[in-house]
């Protein structure tokens, strides 16, 4: 991620600020938004992202709850039915699995079983993935259970202006949103400025983050930054690549991500998610419906591999790094469009 | 004060000062379940309360055996029977006000029509038309819930918001003696407790969680027991006894009302017939212990009281044996109509707005329905959105 320009006067800010600011700014917004979760009053979360919500909207409106997910989630329901617009912490990824039940069976499907009529305006917000250090039961991806089930809008921001145009945009939908924050970049800083926060795309809408010609990279989440440096590392072996961010999973936004490999006519999906049923196959499997001839070498991906999160002295062995993508790069059959290029100019 | 905030917060003290936080004694159910009919206090029932309640309770168990009848027609899919439970039903309906909210599991279709529902829009999920066949802001119904417990927590998060608002809100959510030793009855309890939310748990022990005795279920003195280890009051009432019933739940309704927090009630009662229709009973319980419950049955229970204080004659039963045989049978011919149905509706509910994927896979049912000519209503013939078959 780039850091802030001195000679642009505006202050450089973390990703975790950004979501501070973003809820700060709803529940000014909104009376209707309410936070609730673990730890997320007096101590303002664990990552401090709901640092000073309490004392600025009292505890009625920013609550620490008892320490239960399914509890948490289960009465947002409720609050959800009257009217308000929750926004739950749940603490970790891991941590959010016992509110598996109340997220699948009626937060998803409230608005369908009820004909439209209970329509479920809430954030369930996850601070997700590795990277950080952590032990067993904190680094996990988990966002190919959520993107499995109909009715749930899946986001994953990796810049410091989503974090914020996205928050906001969750919050303000009224339907339920997995918001998967990558807790590894919470500290990521860039040109942002709180007090002229950028418009950016809705939810739904990928964005190309650096154009290329050779090859798409396709991504989200805490894996941008690994793609955007090999994107640039992979300039030095005379690829251009086209680093596609995906922003949310559902909405999956095929258009500008078939486009960019129609252009390109190679993909690689990099995320650290497992690679066996992970969001990488269905979106492999989309390209190659949509875009099979355009295409000049299979799909490939570059994934956590199908293991249990790795305890922390060994993630960096499962983590997907810029190697790992460029070796990816480097298997998409780079002979054959020689050969055909070849072909076409009439050299053989 | 804020709602949340609460006077002596507690926090753990070093031993010897540590001390029980409430007094626990005041929150202990009694020792036998609570009951007016056959007693001495049964004088003093309100005469207009016991009719009311015989009416409903004789049309309740009618629309039982029309619902159960049903189902062996082939209008319903299933039907989970409230048949011996219906004071249960009939009270946790009559408690309520207008603006009160009612969390039905799906075995409790009764209470639903009881507070006014028409009964074919609450049987719309066991026809299998929908899942949820009303508008749950119509009579403050939420939809009947079939994955146990897990409605609790959302009565509890509804009274919540209704307090946090200002509105004098009381949410009453129904769970059976199986769904308590589900984890969402626990934390909807606990919630309720520390956010002193105005919510009246009933807890129908009807004896059987399908097939499983509350012997297997649990180890506690009763259910109303769990309540004291949530810090409120749990209170165990005969379940069969229609104003005992009606006079435990009105309390706890006042007292949450009131800003007193939320009440465990244990009603003992039993389920007369199978699980469902497609459960067979016999293989887990004997005839003798189902008649020994047809003896202590809700309506024969009332009727007895009434007609010994001579509130109710010959013609009076008649009266509302005939009403309830009216509604039987208006029932009967409604659900003997096929229920309209179009299949691009099972796209319209998903999201607030359609996804290009939705939008994709909903043209492709359009394209295979205009196809096989199946395709409802005006859209037929009409221009195809996706290649046809």
């Amino acid at each position: 991620m780039t850091t802030a320009p001195v000679d642009t006067g505006r202050k450089a800010a973390s990703m975790a600020q950004a979501l501070g600011r973003a809820l700060r700014d709803a529940m000014a917004d909104d009376p209707a938004v309410h936070v609730l979760g673990e730890d997320v009053g007096t101590l303002g979360g664990v990552f401090r992202i709901t640092d000073g919500l309490a004392k600025e909207f009292g505890e009625d409106r920013c609550t620490d709850t008892p320490l239960a997910e399914a509890g948490i989630l289960g009465t947002a329901v409720g609050m959800a039915m009257y009217g308000l617009r929750p926004v739950v912490e749940m603490q970790f990824d891991a941590f959010a699995y016992p509110a598996f039940e109340q997220l699948v069976s009626h937060v998803s499907r409230m608005r369908n079983r009820t004909r439209g009529a209970l329509p479920m305006p809430i954030t369930v917000r996850v601070p997700y993935g590795g990277g950080i250090g952590g032990v067993e039961h904190h680094s996990d991806s988990s966002e190919a259970y959520y993107l499995a089930t109909p009715g749930l809008h899946v986001v994953a921001p990796a810049t410091v202006a989503d974090a914020y145009g996205l928050l906001r945009a969750a919050i303000a939908s009224d339907d339920p949103v997995v918001f998967l924050e990558p807790k590894r970049l919470y500290w990521a800083k860039d040109d942002w400025d709180p007090e002229h926060p950028e418009q950016v795309p809705g939810i739904g809408r990928a964005v190309v983050r650096r154009p290329g010609t050779s090859a798409t990279l396709i991504t989200y989440g805490p894996s941008l930054p690994v793609c955007v440096e090999a994107a640039r590392a992979a300039a030095a072996e005379g690829w251009d690549l086209e680093v596609v961010d995906l922003r949310s999973l559902v909405p999956f936004d095929e258009e500008t991500v078939c486009a960019s490999v129609r252009r390109t006519g190679r993909a690689v999906v990099v995320h650290e998610s497992t690679g066996f049923g992970g969001p990488g196959g269905e979106i492999a499997a989309r390209i190659t419906e949509r875009c099979f001839h355009h295409l000049e070498a299979p799909v490939l991906r570059v994934a956590g591999f199908d293991i249990p999160y790795p305890p922390p002295m060994l993630e960096k062995h499962h983590l997907p790094d810029v190697d790992r993508v460029l070796d990816a790069v480097a298997r998409l059959q780079w002979e054959s469009e020689w050969t055909s290029n070849e072909y076409e100019s009439g050299a053989r | 004060m804020t709602v949340l905030e609460q006077p002596g917060s507690y926090r753990p003290t070093p031993p010897p000062a540590w001390q029980p936080r409430t007094d626990p004694a005041p929150l202990l159910p009694d020792a036998e379940p609570y009951r007016l009919l056959g007693t001495d206090a049964a004088d003093g029932l309100d005469p207009e309360l016991l009719r009311r309640l015989y009416g409903h309770l004789v049309r309740g168990r009618r629309y039982n055996t029309q619902a159960t009848a049903l189902t062996r027609q082939g209008r319903l899919a299933v039907y989970p029977s409230s048949t011996g439970q219906e004071a249960c039903q009939v009270a946790a309906a009559l408690v309520l006000e207008d603006r009160d909210w009612l969390f039905p599991s799906y075995r409790d279709t009764l209470a639903a029509v009881a507070r006014g529902m028409d009964p074919v829009q609450a049987l719309t999920l066991l026809r299998g038309d929908w899942h949820t066949g009303y508008d749950p802001h119509e009579h403050r119904v939420a939809p009947l819930c079939t994955p146990l417990a897990t409605q609790l927590p959302h009565a509890v998060g509804l009274a919540h918001a209704a307090r946090l608002k200002g509105d004098d809100v009381v949410a009453l959510a129904l769970v059976g003696d199986g769904g308590t030793s589900e984890g969402d009855f626990h934390e909807a309890l606990n919630f309720a407790a520390v956010w002193r939310a105005p919510v009246v748990f009933l807890v129908q022990n009807n004896g059987f969680a399908i097939s499983v005795p509350l012997a297997k279920q649990t180890a506690a003195p009763s259910l109303a027991h769990k309540a004291v280890g949530y810090g409120m009051p749990g209170r165990l009432v005969d379940g069969n006894d229609a104003p005992a019933v009606h006079e435990v739940l009105s309390e706890a309704v006042h007292r949450a009302r009131a800003g007193g927090g939320p009440t465990l009630v244990e009603a003992v009662t039993y389920r007369i017939d199978a699980h469902t229709n497609a459960d067979d009973a016999t293989r887990y319980r004997t005839d003798v212990e189902v008649e020994t419950w047809r003896a202590h049955d809700p309506i024969a229970l009332l009727e007895r009281e009434l007609t010994r204080r001579k509130l109710l004659d010959e013609s009076a039963i008649r009266a509302e044996a005939d009403a309830a045989e009216r509604m039987a049978a208006d029932l009967r011919e409604r659900m003997h109509q096929d229920p309209a149905l179009d299949p691009m509706e099972l796209f319209t509910h998903v999201y607030a707005e359609q996804t290009a994927q939705l939008r994709e896979q909903a043209a492709q049912l359009r394209a295979e329905l205009t196809a096989a000519g199946e395709l409802p209503g005006p859209q037929a013939g009409g221009p195809q959105e996706g290649r046809q078959r």
